[in-house]
């Protein structure tokens, strides 16, 4: 396929999926409707830690209509998304951990006399203390809110050490020490989760959910159903909406399976907008010290990262997100030295997990803000200090992450060049400012949830004498337009349009397994077996037409619907005369691909979460408004820069570099999973302080700034057609660029996220008053990080190995995601 | 989806039919003016009344006419009616401007003048479903006894978050009640009272049907709204100014009023005084936005911090005191509450 | 108890049986099956519903069924003529304005109400038009694009 003239890819276009999301025609999981269907809803915790003494639902189940209530002991079988978190029950089992937590369903005729019979369940409840932030879970190991982890409370506890920081703080000018703090918010996709189950005609179980991860869904199905996989079918349903809100399997989706297994009826669930505050899994709030070595001349000569988790009551992803947060410090500047320790504690509050960035926003706000600090103090300008100290590509990092392609600096020089960042920096007048920051991201996790040594996805194709291509597979439409990225993978290797491919995805019963949407895996990885799978099946076709026009196969363009001599072009047929002269060849044509990424280079443990097959860079500016009367902010303007290898539809592109921007703006400015502790005398109460769309803000149309988009295409030999993600790192410049902007503006740092006006106010205010203009965490709580694993860095001469790890079982790794 | 729970719906056709209705069962009744505020509240089991009057019928409530000497706006006229209204936003421009901001474009095509100024008090320990309220062990002002906004606070603080009355206030607006007993007409300012619960003197067998506005040549108005984002929020703050000069620019008549700064929306006539016979300059203006800046007292059940909210104060009076003085306030309105003009 | 009504939804009536509670939304989604609407918090706060009522945009979720009887009630299915899509769903579609879709046909009416009322909006004035719209994936900014690529199409046809 090398250095073939691309058709497709390449060239924006009009999603496949386009008319019917605008006609109003696509399906999602709420717009199912079967007969005979009925309603399922869940009776939630009122309390934030208690122990369940009973439950009786003799009064929901004596209300004409109410089919069934399930509780905990009807599915007493935990799953949860992690092999090393199997900590969630469907419905709650011996106790609450969270207000919100699910402990009884209710399934009857209609949604409202099922949400009305939730009244009539008694349960009775044994409070327990609760542990409502993460200092209190550091200092109350007791009561224990899970009986596994590493301790009391604490979930997980790790230290990585890669080279010396003790070294690289001695040769440094200046070693700087500054703490953060990133509130957590929520990915508030604008579909409420909802899924149906049924039992199909055979008697198996069908469900299908707004799930981004349906392959992990089956299995959690069935590991908790007890029931063969084989005999479980789950579709994901397009979605309205995700962003790593919808990748944990969920318990209602298993209750509604056991209701319609007992039932034998369809059964649907709808969650409110409230329930999905609280089946949440977003961004966790997290404390984080950096300490940060620098010559004179701003090279880095080492890293101390520490970082704080609040993870709220259950693990989802949470190991993962632990490591996260220090796997990517190192793939954008060169970094000798680096040494990470990461601490994740329960709460009783809603489970974090994965948001768009997993885990490497927070930090990445850190380091971008510390590095404009750095070049502050070293009177350096910041985009000239991160030019200098751009990792190298094809390189491997400190902590063994393998780095092909870097567009970093011509990111850099992208956004400089556009906003005239030198000539605005320091120059505006008071009120005004300009901020420059930096990311990068993963194109998809290097290690699947579970360890295992099969593809990551798959793809079939099916060709057949109609001309019609029809590919399989397994990903899950969340919105991101991986539907039109198979079409357009397995169109431009075959050669022709792309209505002349049918997808067929999210299927488990139809399409082969792809481990779902998340960590900007899809393109990656689907493109990859789509093309592969696409290859085969050209071979096929050009073997058969090679015979008949007595050309070298390998001298056949496929293009335009054409199948045709590159030497004369005339001469050659349409390409679904070629698919009959191949069928008749070959018999019924079926072809299939795979991909699964190289093994990591890292093996020490914690290795598994950060390598990827190619890391995505991204470069922004941000131009600010402050008024310095009322702290109010406006963002004037946004510049950014992605290298995302090859826009493959860059329409799509577009799409997901704005939706970033417009997400990290969110978060920078106003998205926040606030709680409330009521008085402790009165009440032992925490809920969400305001779980409605109405009160967790987001931008709407008017806070929204204009956005000015350079795609760096400079393709990764990874990626298919040299693409890499676009889907999430443009997102992670946003909230530092405007701290550093901010600071440009009025002299004032805020060193936590979301920056509000009041902290703006209140900075400024604190500096007239001759105190430090900074609001942020003011020290690093004392956290007992476990004795650092070692591992020498490549230049060092190190092997990824650690030097003090005890040898362990292979399938015991810390699992990617 | 969040649900209605079960009510019977009366749609009279007629004024006097709607207050016969009314007057059959007020206590169990409620008035759906639009509904965009008291829906949600139902669905959020926040009240069941068993028995919802729409006014959606009633023609003679959705009127809108203008006299010689004053406006008469129906209590059903639709927000989008008034926001939309020539005339009206020339000459009442502080209330065009703070109808303009309430809520969405489609929550005012179906919202009524009415009904927001009978909007109930916010707080977001009551604005909660049932089951968040039940899991704090509910407050004063629904099914509890404790007001989680100050524990001892003796009564409910929720607060008043009608844009529309402290414009109307400042604009000297009258409204009249209807019922089967007769007709009665009080000052706007008089409608409300400082309790998160009875925040309204309206007796329940008593409809909002008119809303009468005095014309005063001349006469410039204003509306500030401090609030998160351009759109969709109540207020957090809302300054609303009319003021009156004479050709020497000297302020013949001024009003001023706050929203969102305690149950009720308040009219400031301490702050108003200090500029009548004045001329509205930078030292005026000053000194009437710090007389204001005592009398707000936010409290902490709403977005941003009371303290900002407060602190607010001195400017949004400013802003607005500049505006209707005339100077080039675009780009403040623009950057504060990211609206047009 | 449930009531029979009738209502004109795209120009055709449909005659049903409801209770009094139900709103706009849950009628056109459930009785008439037009699940084109979408709902995101059945409260008001995200404009995923809207529908225009006799051309205007209000929030299906908080408007009663009965009260909408005898009223023009338009829907994303009654957008395109015929096979034919709208301009605007047209524009949508090669814009990018359609991430997930799902608040897609509430704007899509929202923004036919503005230009039926405004054929030539600045971009200030769409993005006013707009703001009872949340849209989670696209930033708004291709929707603003595809709304004014959309106004000129239909600028177009009125010549």
């Amino acid at each position: 396929m090398k250095n073939r003239p691309l058709h497709i890819i390449g060239k924006a276009r009009r999603r496949v999926d386009a008319r019917a999301k605008v006609t109003g025609e696509t399906r999602y999981a709420d717009d199912l409707n079967f007969p005979r269907m009925l309603h399922c809803r869940l009776l939630r915790s009122p309390l934030p830690h208690a122990k369940i003494v009973s439950i009786d639902a003799r009064r929901a189940l004596a209300l004409p209509g109410v089919h069934l209530v399930l509780t905990g002991a009807d599915m007493p079988t935990t799953f949860g998304i992690l092999p090393v978190s199997q900590d969630e029950h469907a419905l709650c089992l011996d106790k609450v951990r969270f207000v919100g937590d699910p402990v009884a369903a209710v399934v009857a005729q209609t949604e409202l006399l099922a949400e009305e019979a939730l009244a009539l369940i008694d349960v009775e409840y044994e409070p327990l203390q609760t542990i409502s932030a993460p200092e209190e879970a550091l200092s109350h190991p007791e009561p224990r809110i899970h009986d596994y982890g590493d301790s009391g409370n604490v979930h997980k506890a790790v230290a990585l050490s890669f080279g010396s920081v003790e070294q690289g703080f001695a040769e440094a000018d200046h070693v700087f020490e500054d703490t953060f703090h990133y509130a957590g918010n929520t990915h508030l996709p604008l579909e409420t989760h909802a899924a149906v189950a049924a039992l199909d005609p055979d008697g198996k179980l069908t469900l299908w959910s707004s799930t981004q991860t349906p392959h992990y869904v089956h299995r959690a199905v069935a590991k908790v159903l007890g029931q063969k996989p084989s005999r479980v079918r789950v579709i994901s349903t397009p979605q309205g909406g995700g962003f790593g809100g919808k990748t944990d399997p969920f318990g209602h989706e298993i209750v509604i399976c056991k209701a319609a297994m007992m039932l034998g009826r369809p059964v649907k669930i709808c969650l409110s907008r409230e329930e999905v505050f609280y089946c949440h899994r977003g961004r966790h709030p997290v404390l984080m010290k950096l300490r940060c070595g620098v010559k004179q001349d701003g090279t880095l000569t080492a890293l101390h990262l520490q970082t704080l988790l609040d993870g709220g009551a259950y693990g989802s992803y949470g190991v993962a997100s632990t490591f996260y947060t220090g796997a990517l410090a190192t793939v954008t500047y060169h970094l000798p030295n680096y040494q990470f320790e990461g601490c994740r504690v329960f709460t009783n509050k809603p489970p974090c997990g994965p948001k768009r960035g997993h885990g490497t926003v927070q930090p990445r706000f850190g380091q971008e803000v510390q590095l404009d600090k750095i070049a502050d103090k070293l009177a350096l300008d910041p985009a000239e200090l991160r030019l200098r100290i751009v990792a190298q590509p094809g390189s491997l990092t400190a902590n063994y992450l393998r780095v092909q392609s870097i567009g970093l600096a011509d990111c850099i020089r992208s956004v400089v060049r556009r906003s005239d960042f030198s000539n605005k920096h320091r120059k505006l007048p008071y009120g005004k400012g300009v901020g420059i920051a930096c990311s990068s991201y993963l194109s998809g996790a290097g290690m699947p949830i579970y360890y295992n040594d099969m593809p990551h996805s798959g793809v079939q194709l099916k060709l057949d004498r109609s001309g019609l291509v029809t590919a399989f597979c397994g990903v899950a439409e969340v919105g991101q337009g991986c539907d039109d990225v198979l079409c357009a993978c397995v169109a431009e290797v075959l050669g022709v349009e792309v209505a002349d491919v049918k997808v067929v995805t999210g299927d488990s019963d139809l399409s082969p397994v792809d481990l779902g949407s998340y960590s900007s895996r899809v393109t990656m990885m689907m493109g990859n077996a789509a093309i592969a799978a696409a290859e085969r099946a050209r071979e096929i076709v050009a073997t058969a037409v090679a015979d008949k026009l007595g050309v070298a196969a390998d001298q056949l363009v496929f293009a335009q619907g054409r199948v045709f001599d590159a030497a004369a072009p005339e001469k050659g047929l349409s390409f679904r005369e070629a698919v009959v002269l191949a069928e008749a060849a070959a018999g019924t044509i079926g072809t299939t691909g795979s991909y699964k990424p190289e093994k990591p280079a890292a093996l020490f443990k914690g290795g598994g979460v950060g390598p990827s097959p190619a890391y995505s860079y991204t470069a922004a500016v941000v131009e600010v408004s402050v008024d310095p009367e009322t702290g109010w902010l406006g963002i004037d303007k946004v510049f950014i820069a992605h290298d995302i290898g090859r826009a493959l539809n860059p329409t799509l592109a577009r799409g997901q570099v704005e939706g970033s921007v417009y997400m990290g703006l969110g978060e920078a400015l106003m998205e926040e999973q606030a709680f409330r502790r009521l008085p402790p005398k009165l009440s032992s109460a925490l809920v969400h302080r305001t779980p409605s769309i109405l009160e967790y803000k987001s931008l709407t149309s008017l806070e929204m700034p204009e956005v000015d988009i350079e795609l760096l295409e400079d393709p990764d030999p990874n990626g298919p057609f040299g693409g890499k993600e676009v889907g999430q790192g443009p997102l992670l410049p946003i909230m530092p660029a405007i701290a550093n902007a901010i600071f440009d503006a009025v002299g004032v740092r805020i060193d936590e996220v979301p920056i509000t006006p009041e902290k703006i106010l209140k900075a400024l205010a604190q500096k007239a008053a001759g105190k430090p203009g900074r609001i942020g965490p003011k020290d690093f709580p004392s956290v007992s990080y476990p004795a650092p694993l070692f591992v020498p860095t490549p230049w060092q001469g190190g092997d990824g190995r650690a030097t003090n790890e005890v040898a362990r079982p292979k399938d015991k790794r810390a699992k990617n995601v | 989806m969040l649900r209605l729970p079960e009510f019977q719906l009366l749609l009279p056709q007629s004024l006097s039919e709607a207050l016969a209705l009314l007057q059959a069962d007020p206590e169990h009744s409620s008035i759906l003016a639009g509904g965009t505020d008291l829906l949600p509240n139902m669905k959020r089991r926040q009240q069941t009344p068993a028995r919802l009057i729409s006014l959606r019928n009633v023609k003679e409530l959705g009127q809108l006419t203008l006299s010689a000497d004053e406006f008469c706006i129906g209590g059903s006229v639709r927000l989008r009616t008034i926001e939309t209204h020539e005339t009206l936003s020339t000459e009442l421009r502080g209330l065009v401007q703070a109808v303009s901001q309430i809520a969405t474009v489609h929550i005012r095509g179906t919202a009524t003048i009415g009904g927001n100024l009978c909007l109930d008090t916010r707080c977001e320990y009551y604005n909660q479903s049932q089951p968040w309220r039940q899991s704090i062990g509910f407050c004063k002002k629904k099914d509890g006894d404790i007001c989680w906004v100050a524990t001892s606070s003796p009564r409910c603080l929720a607060v008043s978050s009608t844009d529309a009355a402290p414009a109307l206030m400042a604009l000297g607006a009258q409204v009249q009640f209807c019922s089967a007993s007769g007709l009665r007409e009080i000052p706007l300012s008089a409608l409300y009272q400082n309790d998160g619960i009875h925040y309204l003197s309206k007796r329940p067998d008593e409809l909002l049907t008119l809303i009468r506005i005095p014309r005063r040549a001349g006469q410039r108005s204003a509306y500030w709204k401090l609030r998160r984002r351009g759109s969709f929020d109540f207020p957090l703050l809302g300054v609303a100014v009319a003021v009156q000069r004479d050709e020497a620019g000297t302020v013949q008549h001024a009003q001023l009023a706050l929203g969102a700064v305690s149950s009720r929306p308040i009219l400031v006539e301490e702050v108003a005084a200090l500029l009548i016979g004045q001329p509205l300059g930078d030292e005026q203006i000053r000194q009437a936005a710090e007389a204001a800046y005592p009398l707000a007292k936010p409290m902490d059940h709403a977005d941003m911090s009371l303290s900002y909210r407060k602190a607010m104060v001195k400017s949004l009076v400013t802003s607005a005191l500049r505006e209707v003085r005339g100077d080039d306030v675009s780009q403040d309105r623009q950057r504060l509450m990211r609206v047009l003009g | 108890m449930k009531q029979p009504i009738s209502l004109i939804v795209n120009g055709e009536r449909y005659d049903t049986l409801c209770q009094p509670n139900l709103t706009l939304l849950e009628v056109l989604r459930e009785n008439l099956q037009l699940t084109g609407t979408k709902h995101g918090c059945e409260l008001g706060e995200c404009g995923a519903c809207a529908v225009l009522l006799d051309g205007e945009p209000v929030l299906s979720c908080l408007v009663l069924a009965m009260e909408c009887a005898g009223q023009q009630i338009t829907t994303v299915e009654g957008l395109a003529r015929g096979a034919e899509l709208h301009p605007l769903q047209a524009a949508f579609a090669d814009h990018g304005a359609a991430q997930c879709g799902y608040c897609t046909p509430g704007i899509l009416l929202t923004a036919k109400a503005l230009l039926e009322r405004n054929p030539c909006p600045s971009r200030s004035e769409v993005r006013e038009a707009l703001s009872g719209n949340l849209c989670r994936c696209t930033g708004y900014l291709q929707i603003l694009d595809a709304v004014d690529a959309a106004a000129q199409v239909l600028r177009e046809e009125q010549r």
